[in-house]
C-alpha cells in the first residue's frame, strides 16, 4: 500500500530508514524544521538546516524513490530569541520559492509564552503574505491543551483561511477544537510522549477520516518512523477496507499538501482491471 | 536500588502511556457495546475494572503485581 509519511525529520534520520520506508511503500516525506535538541545561537545556522532540507534531503530521498518535501521556520522551543526569530523570519521567503518547500512549520507553541506567541502570529502572518500553508506544533504533555486554545485562540484573531492550516500533535483531548474549528488536525505517534498506533485509530473511528493527518514524526529523540506502518496495520487488522486506509495514509496528505501546487502526487483509487 | 524520585522520574511517561492505552481500549469497548451491544460475557472487561479498583486502592505495599496475577487467574487463557 502506498503511504504518505507528512511530518518526518529526515536529517536525523538514517539512510536505512529510507530503504525500510520505501520497502514498506512510503512514497514521499514532508519534512518541518524542526528544533535540533539545543538552543541554535546564529540566523546562519537555520540559514544553513534550510539548506540542507530544500536542496540536499531530496537527493538523499531519492536515492529510494522516496520524493521529499520541507517546511520552513523557526521552532517554538527558540522563539524566546526574538532578535534570531526575526532574522530568520526576514531570510524564509527565499526558502519558501525552493521547488520543494511546502510552506511555514512547524511554528507553534510550546510553553505558550508571550514571545512564542508573537513568533507564532508572526510566522502565520508570513504564511498568509506569500499564500502559504502552515504547519502548527502544540506543546507536549501536561501544555497540550491549553497549548492548543491558545493556538486556536491566535489564529481565530487572523483570519487565516482554515484549510490551509494544519495543527499536529493532536490528541483526544485536543481532536475535537480543531476540527470544529475548520482546521486539518494531525496525529503523531510515538511510542511513548504522544499518541498511539491503537489510539489514533480509535480517533479515526470515532471522528472519521476527512482533514486528519497521520504520522510519526520521527526525529532524533525516541520515535519510530514504522509507527505510521503499525497504524495502517492496526487499522486494517480492525476491518477497515485498503481504499479506506489509502483515503487516510495517502490520499489525505496529498489533499492537504496538494494545496500547494509543488505537491503533485494525486490521490488515488483502487480498482480491478475490470472495472 | 533507585531512589524513590529516580524511580517516578524514569517510570512516569512509561506508565501514563500504558494507563492511557488502558483507558482507550475500555473506551473502544463502550463504544462498540454501545453500537453493536456488549459482549456474551464481561468477564475480561470486569477483571480488568478489578484490577484497576485494586491499584487505586490498595495500601499494599510491593504485592501490587501478585494481586493482579492472582486476579487474572480468573479469565482462562
Amino acid at each position: 500500500m502506498q503511504i504518505i509519511q507528512p511530518h518526518y525529520h529526515a536529517i536525523a534520520r538514517t539512510a536505512q530508514d529510507y530503504e525500510k520506508m520505501a520497502m514498506s511503500g512510503v512514497v514521499a516525506v514532508a519534512e518541518p524544521a524542526f528544533w535540533a535538541g539545543y538552543d541554535r545561537r546564529h540566523p546562519e545556522t537555520f540559514i544553513d538546516y534550510f539548506v540542507q532540507i530544500t536542496e540536499f534531503e531530496p537527493t538523499r530521498a531519492a536515492q529510494y524513490g522516496i520524493r521529499h518535501f520541507s517546511w520552513v521556520a523557526v521552532n517554538p522551543k527558540e522563539a524566546e530569541n526574538e532578535e534570531l526569530t526575526n532574522e530568520v523570519l526576514s531570510q524564509m521567503p527565499e526558502f519558501l520559492d525552493k521547488p520543494t518547500c511546502l510552506g511555514v512549520g512547524e511554528t507553534g507553541l510550546h510553553k505558550s509564552t508571550k514571545k512564542e506567541i508573537a513568533s507564532l502570529q508572526a510566522h502565520v502572518e508570513l504564511a498568509m503574505k506569500h499564500d502559504q500553508l502552515v504547519l502548527i506544533h502544540t506543546p507536549h504533555l501536561s501544555d497540550k491543551a491549553h497549548g492548543t486554545q491558545v493556538t486556536l485562540d491566535v489564529l481565530k484573531e487572523m483570519n487565516v483561511d482554515p484549510e490551509k492550516v494544519w495543527i499536529d500533535h493532536a490528541e483526544e483531548q485536543t481532536i475535537e477544537s480543531i476540527l470544529d474549528a475548520g482546521y486539518w488536525a494531525g496525529m503523531t505517534l510515538y511510542p511513548i510522549t504522544k499518541c498511539s498506533p491503537r489510539r489514533a485509530v480509535d480517533i479515526l473511528e470515532k471522528y472519521g477520516s476527512e482533514r486528519l493527518l497521520v504520522n510519526s514524526s520521527a526525529d532524533w529523540g525516541p520515535s519510530d518512523p514504522f509507527t505510521l506502518q503499525e497504524c495502517v496495520l492496526e487499522f486494517r487488522s480492525r476491518g477497515h477496507g485498503l481504499q479506506e486506509a489509502i483515503e487516510i495514509f495517502h490520499n489525505n496528505p496529498c489533499r492537504f499538501l496538494g494545496q500547494n501546487p509543488k505537491f503533485d502526487i494525486k490521490p488515488i483509487k483502487v480498482s480491478t482491471e475490470e472495472e | 536500588m533507585q531512589t524513590p524520585k529516580q524511580i517516578l522520574d524514569t517510570y512516569y511517561l512509561e506508565t501514563r502511556c500504558m494507563l492511557l492505552e488502558t483507558a482507550a481500549v475500555l473506551d473502544r469497548y463502550d463504544r462498540a457495546a454501545e453500537s453493536q451491544g456488549q459482549a456474551e460475557s464481561e468477564a475480561k472487561r470486569e477483571v480488568l475494572l478489578k484490577a484497576l479498583n485494586e491499584l487505586a486502592n490498595s495500601d499494599r505495599r510491593e504485592d501490587r503485581a501478585k494481586t493482579l496475577l492472582e486476579l487474572f487467574t480468573e479469565i482462562p487463557t
